[in-house]
């Protein structure tokens, strides 16, 4: 017995199918797409009326778990995830212990299984430790099942080990995901510096952090003739230099999160520690042009790069409380609202960023597709319905959303993983 | 005109009319400090605490002092900051101070905006006495009720703010403040300390000094902390006095209608000379003074205003 | 709405000089004799008085301005704090023979927060009481000395005193009823 969505309006990253077709899942597989295919004892959902995207794929979020589980665990992040309409998400390396060894990736690969709501692959470390001093054993890592590496939270500071790493990645056809973000012009900065920072006194974090980080990967990537993914861009001069790369042919890809094509630095002002991100919120001209750089293809992917925090660590003032905000519920509807709906990237578009370029990067094969034979993980939405995001709303363990309050349009009606309906509100 | 804020967080937030106010109820109270009994009943019976999670005298005895000639009860906490971040949050040792039924909080902590954490969380009125680099707003009060005196006005007053502009709350509150009584200031000092993007403020940015005396009613020098050094926003100290310490031929160079500020404590020798702290353009003592009676009024204020 | 007119400005002038013959006469010259209006209206009555004084014995009364809003009794109840202004007493009061001015004498409150704020100057010798008008209602055990007019009211009635220096209209007295300002009045 399988599962049949009947009436899908199905839309892939190259086309929409206007005319109605029914999808067929059986055995973890999309088994047929058809019109009119018969009942005959499947599971059916009726999705007239909705759009059938492929599942989406979160490459850029932190779990917690080995090591805060106060904050976040593979379970509630997996329902998180499905809530917001993600089938498959990686995990980024920093927890405790860090994603730098097989053990801590079998871990979490057996308990996401226990979970059974999405994929979960981690990311393994790029450096033994996040320390910036050794490669890890990325061999072992990726066999363990690490499609990336990264040593997210911060920049790998040492650009002959970050060069190293590179080649290494390089032969064993890896992604290596880079935090732009130079420590030492952040000095300590909790916000955009510029003159909302000077306005409200906090310590400013200079935009040519990320950007002369962004400037050496690009040239370490040229000069390797290799890939290299560029984390949570942020800045206007960032989409340049890549824009720039791009045109000569270098390998560079980039993701962007919602936050940063939503929210500028105004938003710090009102000391929500929600908006403590790194990096910042920039201004209105750089929302303007992540916007832009997802719609032209300069910024590959959206990622959400959800960071809980409990309500204690975020409760101690601006300077005090950590980087980050939860991402994985309100990404789709951030998308849909400020991009999609006004006309800034098609739906199409967004189906690409948010799950076929994803695949692609990082090498799933058989997702970012509705197509006969790829896995059955799809994502049935209602771009029209509205909704509020409240406190109460989130399934994730940490609530530290600057969103709350808004209104949003576009709902996940059913999550599918695997030919398994794994959401429903 | 009435006064409708429970909370002084800062003079962003204050009308021209509500820092008129102020300044004209000070005078007021100056008047009271100026008796042989320097106390009046207003405030008798209400419980002001002090929580300064940074170290200072001056300030918190100020506040201390006008609560105690309002007849307040008062209390002094010193905190330190690092007992607040290792589990108990700075809010949950303003909730426990705040259940002992105080009225009113006097805050001063390192972290900008964290006044704003306290008004939301805490049910009495918060004064806020100095928040990171953001604002301390009876500082510039004082500074204003204390130029007022000297000019009898502040609209059309050329001010100059000269020193660490990129870590001043002072600087900031005296920004918010002045250019909203219709006072042109210009901020003066190392390029490095200078924060991007602060004509946005509405002030002006220059780098000399002299041009910055020459063209001033009055210059507020800022206390240069010991630490920017370290942090390598300076060469030396000796080139720090050299450019922007005040002495007293510079002075004489400009002219003797300039008044000098200091929101004190001063580093004699660094942004300013002996010379010049003692001397007669020196207002910095009037400062002090004038400082008791902007804070009663400060008191006064927010704990006569009910908010449902 | 009824409101009565109680008093007209020749009736102010008369009581008022009416006032600075019993307050010589009191005290036996001016000798050691100071006035103070206390804000807003009573500062008004106090110079006129003054003025009165001068005019029958060549000389000048000292007189200061006193503020009561800090030693209300009332500062914690009501919703937002009065304006303070200053209090201008430019001489020293020990020893003196003070008579305290103010144009409505109600329930007494305002002469107590007087009385109170007066002792932080200084020891007087006495302390009396002008008041333009009387209106009763007393809820502390204080009277005046001298009154320019006793008015039987009721408690919602609400008398208000007009004087040219401070209200910029010509002087008169009225009495209307006032159910909302009952509780105004109670507060000073």
């Amino acid at each position: 017995m399988g599962l049949l969505i009947k009436n899908a309006v199905i839309v892939n990253a190259d086309k929409v199918l206007e005319k109605p077709q029914d999808i067929l899942c059986e055995q973890g597989k999309i088994a047929q797409i058809a019109p009119g295919i018969a009942a005959g004892g499947h599971q059916v959902i009726d999705a007239a009326g909705k759009k059938v995207l492929p599942g989406l794929i979160d490459i850029h979020t932190h779990l917690r778990q080995p090591g805060r589980e106060d904050k976040e665990t593979i379970e509630t992040g997996s329902r998180a995830a499905v809530k917001g309409g993600f089938t498959s998400i990686m995990c980024m390396p920093n927890t405790n212990p860090v994603i730098d060894n097989a053990m801590v990736v079998e871990f979490i690969i057996r308990e996401a299984n226990r979970v059974g709501l999405c994929n979960v692959y981690p990311i393994g470390a790029l450096t033994k430790g996040q320390k910036d001093e050794e490669l890890t054993d990325m061999a072992e890592l990726k066999a363990a099942g690490c499609l990336a590496f990264s040593d997210d939270g911060k920049s790998v500071l040492n650009s002959r080990l970050f060069r190293l790493a590179m080649e290494y990645a390089k032969m064993l056809d890896v992604l290596i995901i880079e935090h732009c973000q130079d420590p030492l012009l952040t000095a300590g900065g909790v916000m955009n510096e510029g003159v909302v920072s000077t306005r409200i006194g906090l310590k400013g974090d200079p935009g040519i952090a990320e950007t002369v980080t962004v400037a050496r990967d690009i040239e370490i990537a040229r000069y390797l003739d290799t890939r290299v993914h560029l984390a949570h861009m942020s800045l206007k001069r960032s989409c340049e230099l890549i824009r720039f790369a791009k045109s000569q042919g270098i390998k560079v890809t980039a993701e962007a999160c919602p936050h940063h094509f939503v929210l500028t630095d105004e938003a710090c002002s009102s000391f929500d520690t929600s908006t403590k991100v790194n990096p910042p919120l920039r201004s209105q001209e750089d929302v303007e042009a992540i916007k832009q750089a997802i719609a032209d293809g300069t910024i590959d992917c959206i990622v959400t790069d959800h960071a809980p925090h409990t309500k204690e660590d975020k409760e101690v003032g601006f300077d005090g409380a950590p980087f980050g905000l939860i991402g994985l519920e309100t990404s789709l509807a951030l998308t849909i609202t400020e991009l999609v709906l006004p006309g800034i990237i098609s739906l199409t578009q967004m189906v690409d960023r948010m799950s076929t370029a994803p695949a692609r990067l990082v090498g799933l094969t058989n997702k970012g597709a509705i197509k006969q034979g790829y896995d059955a993980d799809i994502t049935i939405i209602n771009t029209d319905k509205e909704w509020s995001v409240t406190r109460e709303g989130f399934v994730s363990k940490s609530k530290n959303s600057p969103f709350i309050g808004r209104r949003l349009k576009g709902m996940v009606e059913y999550t599918v993983r695997g030919g398994k309906i794994v959401y429903q509100p | 005109m009435s006064w409708k804020h429970k909370h002084l967080l800062g003079l962003q937030d204050l009308s021209r009319q509500d820092i008129e106010l102020v300044l004209e109820t000070a005078k007021s109270f100056k008047e009271v400090s100026s008796r042989d009994i320097k106390k009046v009943p207003a405030l008798r019976g209400k419980t002001v605490v002090t929580l300064f999670f940074e170290a200072s005298t001056r300030t918190r005895i100020s506040f201390e002092l006008a609560a105690k000639r309002l007849s307040a009860d008062t209390l002094n906490i010193a905190a330190s900051v690092s007992s607040t971040s290792k589990g108990e949050t700075l809010l949950d040792t303003a909730r426990n101070i705040e259940a002992m039924n105080v009225d009113a909080m006097v805050v001063r902590h390192s972290s900008s905006g964290s006044v704003f954490l306290l008004a939301e969380g805490l049910k009495c009125s918060i004064v806020n006495a100095g928040d990171g680099c953001r604002e301390h707003p009876t500082q510039a009060l004082l500074d204003m009720f204390t130029l007022q005196e000297k000019f009898g006005r502040i609209e059309g007053l050329k001010v100059g703010i000269v020193g660490d502009i990129l870590h001043s709350r002072v600087a900031r509150s005296n920004i918010w403040g002045l250019t909203k009584l219709g006072a042109k200031v210009t901020v003066c000092g190392p390029a490095t300390l200078m924060p991007r993007g602060i004509e946005a403020m509405g002030v002006e940015v220059c780098y000399d000094l002299k041009k910055v005396l020459k063209q001033s009613d009055a210059v507020i020098a800022l206390r240069l902390q010991k630490e920017r050094q370290q942090d390598k926003f300076l060469p030396s100290m000796r080139e720090y006095s050299r450019l922007f310490g005040l002495n007293q031929a510079k002075l004489n160079e400009a002219g003797s209608h300039l008044i000098v500020m200091h929101p004190g404590p001063t580093n004699r020798g660094l942004e300013l000379s002996a010379e010049v702290a003692d001397g007669p353009q020196s207002v910095i003592l009037d400062q002090v003074t004038n400082g008791v009676a902007v804070r009663m009024a400060a008191l006064y204020l927010v704990l006569g205003t009910k908010t449902e | 709405m009824a409101a009565v007119k109680i008093m007209d400005q020749e009736a102010i002038r008369r009581a008022v000089s009416r006032m600075s013959h019993e307050i010589l006469e009191k005290n036996k010259g001016l000798e050691r004799l100071a006035l103070i209006g206390i804000r807003t209206r009573g500062v008004v009555l106090a110079q006129r008085l003054k003025e009165a004084i001068k005019s029958i014995e060549g000389a000048d009364v000292p007189t200061g301005i006193l503020d009561i809003t800090l030693y209300r009794d009332d500062l914690t109840l009501v919703a937002t704090k009065p304006l303070v202004r200053e209090t201008l007493i430019d001489f020293d009061i020990t020893g003196m023979k003070i008579v305290l001015v103010d144009d409505v004498f109600y329930t007494g409150r305002t002469i107590r927060a007087a009385l109170d704020a007066l002792v932080d100057f200084g020891r007087p010798a006495t302390i009396q009481l002008a008041v333009l008008v009387d209106r009763g209602h007393r809820e502390l055990p204080i009277r005046a000395d001298f009154v320019g007019k006793n008015i039987p009211t009721a408690k919602h009635q609400d008398v208000q005193v007009i004087l040219g220096e401070s209200d910029g209209k010509t002087d008169e007295v009225i009495l209307r009823d006032s159910p909302e300002s009952n509780e105004a009045a109670y507060l000073i």
